[in-house]
């Protein structure tokens, strides 16, 4: 049975949340993750057990408070027994997700953001969950149901009315495929397990730094730092402990080769990860995983566990004494910001992800301001496949400044969704003409933070060279329309912001109220100049990345497909944001006037 | 010498608060009165306004008498200066934003005992309130805007002599406060 609404944080609550703490060390650092457990057994975070925690972790409640209120995915207030969150990117539209959640809204007589009267079920939208290639999705509890159609979501109501435990429901349901659409170096390994670190280990330390220098391994988190350097770097810096981390924080929407990687190809992971903590000398790892992937957690715990008893993790690994490392699952509970390393570290210390200032940066002063490396999911297995394959035969592969392969996560429109792995340099008519689009318009390259290409720039490649990218690839035939695809993104980024910086926090939002208004039909030419300022404004004064980027979908879709924008304007110079005399219409039905003092024209 | 410039001021959904900061440019007020003659402004009592090169508007817009008001500012003034957290962002009177008109009249009117004797008032003369307080901006084009609450007599006064030199206003460290 799932947790009741009314659950009391009575004798056994507290006991529970005791052994918890007690788990846990009692350690502050590890606060998000006890509220997340705690979320999961009350359903939302209750006010009793936040005075206990605070007193069991010897920290105020203000900051238990702080930090829980600032992920999505924990609730200090009530909420319904089913927590139902639809999964709001640009493709989940796209395959008409809005009417899904109109439909189940209908059904279980609620309305979108309110928990049910009887608390039972609340139904709201999140961010993209990372299930693009088989969207519309959505979370319920945090658990993710993918291909979802007017039939299923049916099945889902019926199922909440009926208080069927999640336990029960169709396995079908909750399967998450990993459409492998086309292979390569990192998809077709066959590598057996420890191979890569019995290779490394009989060279060295240095010489697996060597190795991933001279092979040319750029960060495939979007970036593109030297992955050889940054190891460097993190080894020389002084420090009492070194630490490795995964970021598996995949939030960029339109991306999840991380959840195919961490699905299909674990233990490459982890092994790159043990590898990196040969490098760096590292004795403790971290794979921050991202919440919406909650479900890859037992898996991914049981794949550790195994490479534990094959001596792969744990102390002296494959018999060699002081090589100690073990690795460490964090879960995230929904910021997107917590893609940002500095800011990740944060919240692997417990606390809101607000990102720090750089530098110092994480190699030199990152978990516990220890030198740190952090390295995305794919960064790990490929730095472990140019190790096993020597510098020079991973540097033939792919362009002289993106070495080796890339995995592409495509969605949109086209007939074949999924991972694709190329070599650096493909082009995108190639993806396209492989993922089979056609009269495609335009495509996204590495998410809303990313690049819009139109028809005219599909011969541009993808690399370091041209077009990094992190890996989302979302296509946009010629039915869409690039207003309303950028005004998606322009909402992601204004839900996203940490709002640590007010550039940020409040340039977000009013980029946001500035396209809903041109949305609305109230805009005019004078917006579209404005959305030009603030873009300038967020660009030159935000504090990390997310505020920087948020405007490129709307500079990039200005510049190609400015039309898309124009025809939704008035063509005077400004206009009211709202209806005026609309807006009179509840007083002139409170006072029952209808003389013309009771009405307002647009202009004077 | 130069033709004076002509300025206008008034308060809407405001409380006068930024008004009195301008007062506070003190004894600055008569070096401004070589410079500037007054339009409609709470100094001289002047109903409507006529055309200016100068207006600046305190308040946000939360009814229909507002709406009027504004749009002749907007008609008449050359530049329009939103001064205050009330003008910029709805302020004080925008915390009714989150509920209902109709509830809010009702709670006053009909469930609260003592006033307007159990109906809500509908004589004409008296100017419908939105549904929502708005910022200026969002109802005309604004050039300017002084944020504070209120921005201090130096602010103001900077600002102006900045704008009455045909200067671009900055507002230098010490003269935003974020607090």
């Amino acid at each position: 049975m799932l947790p009741d609404n009314d659950t009391q944080f009575d004798a056994s609550g507290q006991a529970w949340l005791d052994q918890l703490t007690a788990r846990h060390r009692n350690d502050a650092s590890r606060l998000l993750q006890i509220l997340r457990e705690m979320q999961e057994r009350f359903g939302h975070i209750p006010q009793d057990a936040i005075s206990r925690l605070a007193e069991r972790l010897g920290i105020p409640r203000a900051r238990i408070e702080s930090v829980a209120s600032f992920y999505s995915f924990l609730h200090l207030k009530p909420q319904g027994e089913y927590r139902v969150l639809f999964s709001d990117n640009i493709t989940d539209r796209m395959l008409g997700n809005q009417a899904l959640l109109e439909q189940m809204c209908q059904l279980l007589w609620l309305q979108p953001g309110k928990v049910s009267e009887d608390g039972l079920v609340s139904i709201n939208t999140t961010s993209c969950t990372g299930m693009c290639d088989q969207g519309p999705a959505l979370l319920i509890n945090g658990r993710a149901i993918t291909r979802l159609s007017h039939q299923r979501v049916q099945e889902i109501a019926q199922l909440i009315r009926n208080r069927t435990p999640m336990s029960d429901w169709p396995a079908d349901f909750f399967h998450v495929g990993d459409n492998i659409r086309r292979g390569g170096l990192l998809l077709d390994n066959k590598l057996a397990y420890g191979e890569v670190l019995h290779t490394a280990l009989a060279a060295g330390a240095q010489s697996i730094i060597d190795t991933v220098k001279a092979s040319g391994l750029r960060g495939r988190g979007g970036a593109g730092f030297p992955t050889g350097l940054k190891w460097e770097s993190c080894r020389k810096a002084q420090g009492s402990d070194h630490y490795v981390v995964c970021n598996a924080d995949e939030g960029e929407p339109g991306t999840f080769k991380d959840r195919v990687l961490l699905t299909r190809q674990a233990d490459l992971v982890f092994e790159g990860m043990t590898l990196c903590a040969l490098a760096v000398g590292a004795k403790q790892g971290f794979l921050y995983l991202r919440g919406e992937y909650r479900y890859l957690l037992e898996p991914l715990r049981a794949v550790l566990q195994r490479r534990r008893d094959s001596n792969l993790l744990g102390e002296s690994i494959l018999g060699k004494s002081g090589f100690d490392f073990d690795i460490d699952i964090h879960l995230g509970a929904g910021a997107y910001i917590c893609g940002e390393e500095s800011a990740l570290i944060e919240s692997l210390e417990g606390k809101r992800g607000v990102p720090r200032n750089r530098p110092p940066f994480p190699v030199t002063h990152g978990y516990m301001q220890q030198p740190t490396a952090v390295d995305n999911v794919e960064t790990f297995c490929q730095a472990a496949l140019a190790v096993q394959m020597g510098a020079d035969k991973y540097r033939a592969i792919g362009t002289e400044k993106s070495s080796g392969s890339k995995l592409i996560s495509v969605s949109g429109d086209c007939a074949y969704p999924g991972i694709y792995e190329y070599p650096f340099g493909v082009s995108i008519r190639e993806i396209l003409q492989d993922c089979g689009a056609v009269n495609t318009r335009a495509v996204q390259v590495s998410g809303p933070s990313g690049v819009c290409v139109p028809e005219s720039e599909f011969g541009r490649k993808l690399g370091f060279e041209d077009l990094p990218t992190a890996g989302a690839f979302m296509v946009f035939d010629d039915s869409r329309d690039l207003f309303e695809v950028a005004r998606n993104f322009v909402h992601f980024f204004a839900h996203e912001s940490c709002g640590f910086c007010t550039p940020c926090r409040v340039g977000t939002s009013m980029l946001k109220q500035t396209m809903d208004k041109i949305a609305n039909g109230h805009g005019t030419q004078y917006d579209l100049n404005e959305v030009e300022n603030l873009d300038r404004v967020l660009q030159t004064s935000s504090h990390c990345g997310l505020g920087r980027t948020a405007c490129n979908p709307v500079l990039h879709t200005l510049k190609h497909f400015r039309p898309a924008y124009e025809n939704k304007l008035k063509s005077l110079m400004f206009s009211p944001a709202f209806d005026l005399d609309g807006s009179l219409a509840r007083a002139r039905q409170m006072t029952g006037r209808d003389d013309a003092g009771a009405h307002l024209k647009e202009t004077e | 010498m130069s033709k004076k410039l002509r300025v206008a001021t008034t308060s809407l959904a405001g409380c006068f608060g930024c008004h009195m900061s301008f007062l506070d440019i003190d004894e600055r007020l008569l070096a401004l009165l070589d410079l500037v003659e007054f339009d409609r402004s709470p100094i001289n009592d002047i109903k409507h306004c006529g055309p200016c090169d100068i207006g600046i508007i305190e308040g946000g817009v939360c009814n229909a008498e507002n709406v009027h008001v504004l749009h002749e500012f907007r008609k008449n003034c050359k530049i329009l200066i939103a001064i205050g957290a009330c003008a910029i962002n709805g302020g004080l009177p925008a915390q009714r934003n989150h509920l209902d008109l109709g509830s809010c009249l009702t709670e006053v009117y009909l469930t609260e005992p003592g006033l307007a004797h159990g109906h809500i008032p509908n004589d004409p003369e008296l100017p419908l309130p939105l549904d929502k307080v708005h910022p200026l901006h969002e109802v005309v084009k604004i050039d300017y805007f002084i944020p504070g609450c209120p921005p201090s007599g130096d602010a103001i006064w900077k600002f102006l002599t900045d704008l009455i030199a045909g200067k671009t206003p900055e507002l230098g460290h010490g003269l935003i406060k974020y607090d």
